[in-house]
């Protein structure tokens, strides 16, 4: 039914069609890029951005924005390094990562939730914060992080498959799964679309606020627990502009930033989008100068040709 | 002498051919009804008159010369402009900002604005609205029938000879409205022609002098007001006799389900009500007086003094006041809300979707949702309110506005309400629609629910309601049976004037 642009629109295929067109053009300009090797790479190192992107699509999708993700896996990642480095479990530190991850991200909800105040300005602020507070706690230098096993989570394999590729697969699929197929996932889409509405339908938004806050930084703190362990230390600038790549993920994957319309297989996309760009240009030799301001294009006309689609439906 | 004619107007979307060769004449100095249920394709014509939809077929004439109109400015320029509904105001910027907004050229040398005459312009065609305010005034300082007013000034500094305007008096007080026709009638001496949309069907015979009537997209027929009556009217647009507009049955109201008292907040003012199972009561009076607020403290959603009990059985039993909504529904309330495009529905969400919101839970097993009792739940509902639509998954945005009101009442119904709290249900909703809501609300009484109907159309209040009371500035100022309820007494009470007890109440 419909013509071949209504259904493009209606299961929001234009990002999907974009990657494989980027995917073909790439295959051409250099034998090097359509390796198992190479996908494989690009996979492990958009692990991390789809992680914080999957996050910031529940908050979006809520109508919200949080700021704060690269400044929580800093946080997350060089607390976890310091437990690590008192000789507890591996295991026990990356579940002290996401915990943090966890509350910072409930602060960010409480705030905006109860504290009335705009997620931009709120999450803005506890950006800042968290920078500083990861400063003074790493005095401004890396902490290692070596133990035994810890490396297998950002470093290790299952089969052919780099550790960080599977996680964030599944975490993909989980919570692609919430959002379609739970309730919570329809209220959250509900809320973005009409908050109003949405409380007189007896639902209780502030709950779903702080909750979609919460998911977002715990997904922080799992990316920045995986990062420390990839790079055997937690570095107090990591994640410095994360969020905007991550913002960029899920605007590209079709996710509308006034919230009500989306989803994390878009987020995906977008991610895959943003890192296959990224290796390509670094497979064409193109100096990092240059890199950036390609980037910076290709996520503007994918926006624009998003917003043409949007505005002919 | 023609001012404008379009002939065969025909418009086809993809799938659906929404004008099928309409027809419309309008002549110099006249207000000219447009009239059809939602869907009729009255919006679809002004578009194409307004150059926002091109045609597929037919031509315009206007003052005696075909015309291509290419879009609004092009529209605009030739001296016919709309009224939106809902208005097209800056509400921060002042009247005479907002009169002059796109084209305040003349005023301005070298892009700085010269205040003065601005204002003075501005003065000139408040003047020939009656609006007596400062032209700095902001305009979300005016009312609903100010803002009207800013509207129409608006459109005659743009020199505008055919003037749309759409549900002109949907928000406006007795009052305001009566101005409103008092400015109609005197453009009309200075030379401009009207074409005028509404549902309300007394105000046709006020002020308008023919009307063209539309059904599914055809012309039906072009009349002079004075030759036809409201039944004839109503029986073209639905393309059926209607025999009554007003299909109230009595029912026996029993046991009290409900009773509020002594409720105060910033909007109310001790005021006790009472509902019985298997009635109507309706709440009365002007726009501001209370009636949605006490709606929305019931419910749960403004913060109220005093107390309510719901009496029912187990579970439903209440005493206290509600501090969600959520609350309430859990006890047997539902509330379909005055403004149903922003606070009733998700728009850009499916009818399914909508229609599932308030009772996800109850087709979930462990928060995941069970699609097949959802999609089962959703054609009960089209089936059972009739809801014209595509299907399940089509947006509720894209649905008319009677059938977007019954995927309201849908969503409603799933929740089991023993009281229902409807604020203006029919309101630009299509005469079709509105009876099979009155239909709707009778069945739901004769099983036993209580309504509360909130409604600024009088005939409505009285036609459906067994018992009203009547609001004035956040108090409880009338109480009357259907039977004793004359519409002047009842003005008395919305006005202020009188406290009035019915007999044997």
């Amino acid at each position: 039914m419909g013509s071949p642009r209504t259904i493009i629109q209606r299961y929001n295929l234009g990002p999907l069609i974009g990657l494989l067109m980027i995917i073909v053009v790439l295959s051409f300009l250099t034998d090097r890029f359509f390796t198992i090797s190479n996908l494989l790479n690009v996979a492990r190192q958009v692990s991390i951005n789809t992680l914080l992107g999957v996050g910031l699509t529940f908050v979006i999708l809520t109508g919200g924005i949080d700021l704060s993700v690269g400044a929580i896996l800093a946080l997350a990642g060089a607390l976890g390094a310091g437990l690590l480095g008192l000789g507890y479990d591996p295991i026990l530190a990356v579940l002290f990562s996401c915990l943090v991850g966890l509350l910072a991200g409930t602060l960010n909800g409480t705030i905006v939730a109860y504290g009335r105040v705009a997620p931009f300005i709120a999450t803005l602020a506890t950006m800042t914060l968290f920078r500083g507070a990861t400063l003074v706690y790493t005095e401004g230098r890396p902490i290692r992080a070596v133990a035994e096993g810890f490396n297998t989570l950002g470093g290790g394999y299952i089969g052919p498959i780099p550790t960080p590729v599977i996680i964030t697969f599944m975490v993909v699929l989980l919570a692609g799964f919430v959002l379609t197929n739970m309730t919570v996932g329809r209220r959250i889409f509900a809320l973005g679309g009409n908050e109003e509405a949405t409380i007189l339908s007896g639902v209780k938004t502030t709950r779903y606020k702080i909750m979609v806050y919460s998911v977002s930084g715990l997904l922080a703190g799992l990316a920045g627990a995986i990062l420390t362990s990839r790079l055997l230390s937690a570095q107090p600038t990591a994640g410095m502009g994360y969020e905007l790549d991550a913002i960029a993920a899920v605007v590209i994957g079709g996710t509308r930033l006034t919230g009500g319309q989306g989803g994390v297989v878009g987020t995906l996309i977008g991610a895959l989008i943003i890192g296959i760009i990224d290796n390509g240009l670094n497979l064409l030799n193109v100096s990092s100068f240059y890199q950036q301001a390609v980037k910076g294009l290709i996520i503007l006309i994918a926006v624009l040709i998003d917003r043409r689609n949007a505005a002919g439906g | 002498m023609e001012l404008l004619e379009m002939q065969g107007i025909t418009k086809e979307f993809p799938g659906a051919k929404v004008l099928n060769g309409v027809n419309l004449t309008i002549r110099e100095q006249e207000i000219h009804a447009l009239l059809g249920e939602n869907g009729a394709g009255k919006s679809t014509l002004m578009k194409i008159l307004t150059g926002i939809y091109p045609m597929n077929n037919g031509s315009v004439f206007y003052k005696g010369k075909e015309v291509h109109i290419k879009g609004p400015k092009q529209a605009e320029d030739m001296g016919i402009v709309m009224i939106h509904q809902e208005f097209n105001l800056v509400p921060h910027l002042s009247i005479a900002e907002n009169i002059f907004l796109g084209s305040e050229k003349p005023f301005t040398t070298w892009g700085v604005v010269n205040w003065s005459s601005l204002v003075d312009a501005s003065r000139t065609y408040m003047n020939q609205v009656g609006l007596k305010v400062h032209p700095k005034t902001p305009i979300a300082q005016l009312s609903v029938g100010e803002k009207q007013l800013v509207e129409i000034a608006k459109a005659l500094s743009r020199k505008a000879k055919l003037l749309i305007m759409d549900e002109p008096t949907a928000a406006l007080t007795e009052k305001e409205k009566e101005k409103l026709f008092e400015i109609m009638q005197s453009l009309i001496s200075q030379g401009v022609s009207i074409i005028y949309i509404s549902h309300r069907m007394e105000e046709l015979f006020q002020i308008c002098h023919r009307v063209t009537v539309l059904r599914d997209g055809r012309y039906i027929g072009t009349l002079k007001i004075p030759e036809t009556n409201i039944d004839e009217l109503v029986a073209l647009m639905v393309g059926r006799q209607v025999t009554e507009r007003f299909p109230k049955v009595n029912h026996q109201p029993t046991e009290v389900i409900l009773q509020v008292e002594n409720f105060s907040n910033r909007a109310l003012v001790d005021v006790s009500i009472e509902l019985r199972a298997g009635e109507v009561v309706g709440l009365g009076g002007l726009m501001g007086a209370g009636r949605t607020e006490l709606a929305r403290a019931i419910f749960g959603l403004d913060p109220v003094q005093g107390r309510l009990k719901v009496i029912g059985s187990g579970a439903a039993n209440f005493s206290g006041r509600f501090h969600h909504p959520q609350e309430a529904i859990n006890h047997g309330l539902a509330m379909v809300t005055e403004d149903r495009k922003d606070q009733g529905l998700l728009l850009p969400f499916s009818v399914q979707a909508n229609l599932a919101l308030p009772t996800l839970h109850k087709r979930s097993t462990l928060g995941v949702i069970e699609r097949t009792k959802e999609s089962e739940m959703t054609r009960k509902y089209i089936q059972l309110l009739r809801i014209k639509t595509l299907g399940p998954s089509q947006l509720v945005k894209s649905l008319s506005g009677g059938n977007q009101q019954k995927v309201v009442f849908g969503k409603w119904l799933e929740t089991n309400p023993r009281i229902l709290l409807l604020d203006e249900p029919t309101r630009g909703v299509d005469v079709g629609a509105k009876v099979e809501i009155y239909e709707l609300m009778n069945r739901l009484t004769s099983e036993g629910l209580g309504i509360i109907l909130i409604s600024s159309d009088l005939q409505e209040l009285i036609g459906m309601s067994d018992r009203i009371y009547v609001m004035y500035e956040g108090k409880i100022t009338g109480h009357f049976t259907r039977e004793n309820i004359t519409e002047e007494a009842f003005m008395h009470c919305a006005t202020g004037g009188v406290q009035w007890e019915a007999q044997g109440l």
